[in-house]
């Protein structure tokens, strides 16, 4: 067993900052009895003198531009899960340490990931670009893991001899026992884990109660630790509030960028893909705007997502400023995975669905179609729009012009040569839109050959189609 | 000429000023043989933009285009119609063996939206044909075209008005279409590799026109143009 843990540090702080690129001086206070005191500052926040522990008013007094939020522990958990849903894309088994950590197991995707240097590297490029900072380390158990990252050393033991000596170093502090037993271990001069090792256990069991025992035999491995894998949601949401009201549509590709790689991972862990999302962007006053972003194919291509979604926020107009935004997942299709191609010969023929859904974004869905033959002896009848890439089938064909007019143009009969025909049809007498026509393809003087027919009900000559 | 000669002018790296430029050209079949005797590679050019010059709609500028087309749309790939002036008849398409599925129309709603949807296509790589029909031409849009149609790899083809020809442009290809007594006469105003004075007359009805279900290589001929004869 190899296991990573992520801490975040900063989570309290980064639900609210990581929706615009731009740092304002940000502070999250919390109650402490009746007074607020502030619990984490951003870097903007600090350079103005602004320090965790103070209280609020003098926060506000040194910072006048500061931006206040009270801690939100709901949106906080949320906001884990979405990171290990988003973890889920490196391996199926990934658990939850709340408030503000992940552990995960990779011992079995490493070689999916092309070793433990390039997988970590992922994972740290992956939180950056959702606007997480985080401590990672790593060790062959949960807990020492999860104390190595506490204490954000970034070490990786996969030696169990090397575990207990780097370990041992670890302040006592970062042990989650009662603030009581930590203030008796310090009283007493045990100042590390090492100190607590030294100890007697029985003595250590009956001064300070079982816990910290157990806890030190499972960090060590002495003692096993079931921990609880984390399941995905059957229906993806995610809500994020912005640090500043945004008043474009472009100006939301940011924040949506934060939430979309999320939505890969959740994807990737629960083996589907998506063909419709949407984008719910929420407004004070008056109703939400939902932006839907539709695929041909289901997907879960991440920068596929990220192409559709900035081409769709162009085109769109916000009635009202932004201050939040939802991304909605509702139905979640099966993906077929296929392998990547040895050879890579995929990557040199471009993707035709990708085309399709660009060209349908910019220029509208009624602006794309294909063209299908229809059974129908009348010209105007024989064919049909239909879906681009529909396989329609074909009928046996007759000589026909290429452009077939909209409406037949009436014309004079002595200006044109007759090359060949008659070809009459003669149909449509159930549906009222009835034709009595001889059909002649001709030369008009100008050397356009043309489609025409007399219409035998009122002996007039007219133009249905080109032969261009 | 004596066998020597031969022998020397055999040499890959000897070029004759009658040669046509041959190297890396991709190219399509026109069908027609002797358009393809006239073309760089031997047909239409892929991976680059083609101008077609036209005095009128209707005088057989798209059955030119046709068996290729049809050859085309045997790969895999959309051939996408940008901006036609008529919705093209799907039987027509059919009959001449070009297949419906790989049909793409975009009918776009603005000049700038046409020209957008060009580009798109041509470089997306999964066209292998883009037919556009664009008002308002200028050289840096048709520029955007002709690198489109590089990155592409696909056949652009630009239908423009004959008023044009005496224009820069930076099409691999320019052909203007005359319609004549004895067919069409295809001026070859730019081509890789060489300038050709006389018009190359294309028989696009082998004949008087009459029903024909399967397209078949229909007959050409070489003529001297008035100013050669002259």
């Amino acid at each position: 067993m190899l296991w990573v843990a992520l801490h975040f540090p900063a989570l309290s702080l980064e639900i609210f900052s990581r929706g615009a690129a731009a740092q304002e001086p940000l502070a999250v206070i919390e109650k402490q009895g009746n007074r607020s005191r502030v619990l984490a500052c951003n870097e903007a926040a600090s350079a103005l003198g602004v320090k965790p522990g103070m209280p609020v008013s003098a926060a506000q007094a040194l910072a006048a531009r500061l931006v206040v939020r009270s801690r939100d522990p709901a949106v906080e958990q949320e906001s884990l899960s979405g990171i290990a849903a988003w973890a889920g894309r490196f391996t199926p088994s990934v658990s939850l340490q709340p408030p503000d950590g992940l552990l995960l197991e990779i011992s079995g995707c490493l070689r999916l990931h092309r070793g433990f240097g390039n997988l970590l590297n992922q994972l740290r490029s992956g939180l950056n670009e959702m606007g997480y900072a985080s401590n990672d380390a790593c060790a062959i158990t949960p807990h020492a893991a999860w104390l190595l990252a506490l204490a954000g050393t970034g070490a990786v033991i996969r030696e169990p001899a090397r575990l207990e000596k780097i370990l041992g170093a670890l302040p006592v502090r970062l042990l989650d026992q009662a603030p009581e037993t930590l203030a008796g271990l310090e009283m007493i001069g045990a100042h590390t884990l090492a100190d607590c090792l030294r100890l007697p256990r029985a003595g250590l069991a009956r001064r300070f109660g079982q816990e910290l025992v157990d806890e030190l035999d499972r960090a060590l491995g002495k003692l096993p630790e079931a921990r609880e894998f984390f399941v995905p949601p059957p229906s993806f949401e995610r809500r994020l509030e912005l640090p500043a009201q945004v008043n474009e549509a472009e100006g939301l590709n940011f924040a949506a960028r934060r939430l979309l790689p999320e939505l890969e991972g959740y994807l990737s862990l629960r083996q589907a893909g998506v063909q419709e999302f949407e984008l719910v962007c929420c407004h004070e006053d008056v109703p939400d705007t939902v932006v839907r972003l539709g695929f041909v194919q289901p997907t879960r291509a991440l920068e596929r997502m990220h192409l559709l979604l900035r081409e769709t926020l162009a085109n769109t107009r916000l009635p009202a400023p932004v201050h939040a935004i939802k991304l909605n997942a509702k139905v979640i299709l099966p993906l077929e995975i296929s392998n990547l191609d040895l050879f890579q010969d995929s990557a040199e023929s471009g993707d035709g669905n990708l085309l399709l859904e660009r060209l349908r974004i910019r220029l509208g869905k009624e602006a794309v179609f294909g063209i299908a033959p229809a059974p129908d002896h009348r010209p105007e009848l024989a064919w049909r729009f239909c879906e681009a890439g529909d396989d329609a089938g074909s009928l046996p064909g007759r000589q026909r012009p290429l452009w077939l007019l909209p409406k037949p143009l009436a014309c004079q009969h002595d200006r044109l040569v007759l090359k060949s025909g008659p070809e009459r049809i003669e149909s449509g007498w159930w549906d009222g839109m009835d034709v009595a026509r001889d059909y002649y393809v001709a030369q008009h003087k100008n050397g356009s050959r043309l489609w025409v027919y007399c219409d035998r009900a009122s002996g007039g000559w007219y133009v249905h189609g080109l032969f261009a | 000429m004596n066998a020597s000669l031969d022998l020397v002018l055999q040499h890959p790296g000897i070029w004759r000023g009658d040669q046509l430029a041959q190297a890396g050209a991709d190219a399509l079949p026109t069908g027609f043989a002797e358009l393809d005797e006239q073309l760089p590679g031997g047909g239409w050019p892929r991976g680059a933009l083609t101008e077609i010059l036209i005095e009128r709609e209707g005088i057989g500028e798209l059955r030119l285009l046709l068996p290729a087309l049809a050859r085309a749309s045997e790969q895999s790939g959309w051939q996408a119609w940008v901006a036609p002036p008529h919705v093209p008849y799907a039987p027509a398409l059919a009959a001449a063996g070009v297949r419906l599925k790989q049909l793409l129309v975009a009918k776009p709603q603005s000049a700038a939206d046409a020209w957008w949807t060009a580009e798109q296509a041509l470089r997306s790589g999964a066209c292998s044909a883009v037919l556009s029909w664009l008002s308002m031409p200028d050289e840096r849009r048709m520029r955007r075209l002709q690198l489109g149609a590089e990155s592409g790899r696909a056949w652009g083809v630009l239908f423009r008005s004959a008023s044009a020809a005496q224009e820069r442009s930076p099409a691999a290809l320019r052909l203007r279409l005359e319609a004549s007594a004895n067919g069409l006469a295809v001026h070859i105003l730019k081509r890789r590799g060489g300038h050709l004075s006389r018009p190359v007359m294309v028989d696009l009805y082998q004949g008087t026109g009459v029903r024909r279900t399967r397209p078949s290589a229909p007959k050409l001929s070489v003529v001297q143009s008035p100013r050669e004869a002259a």
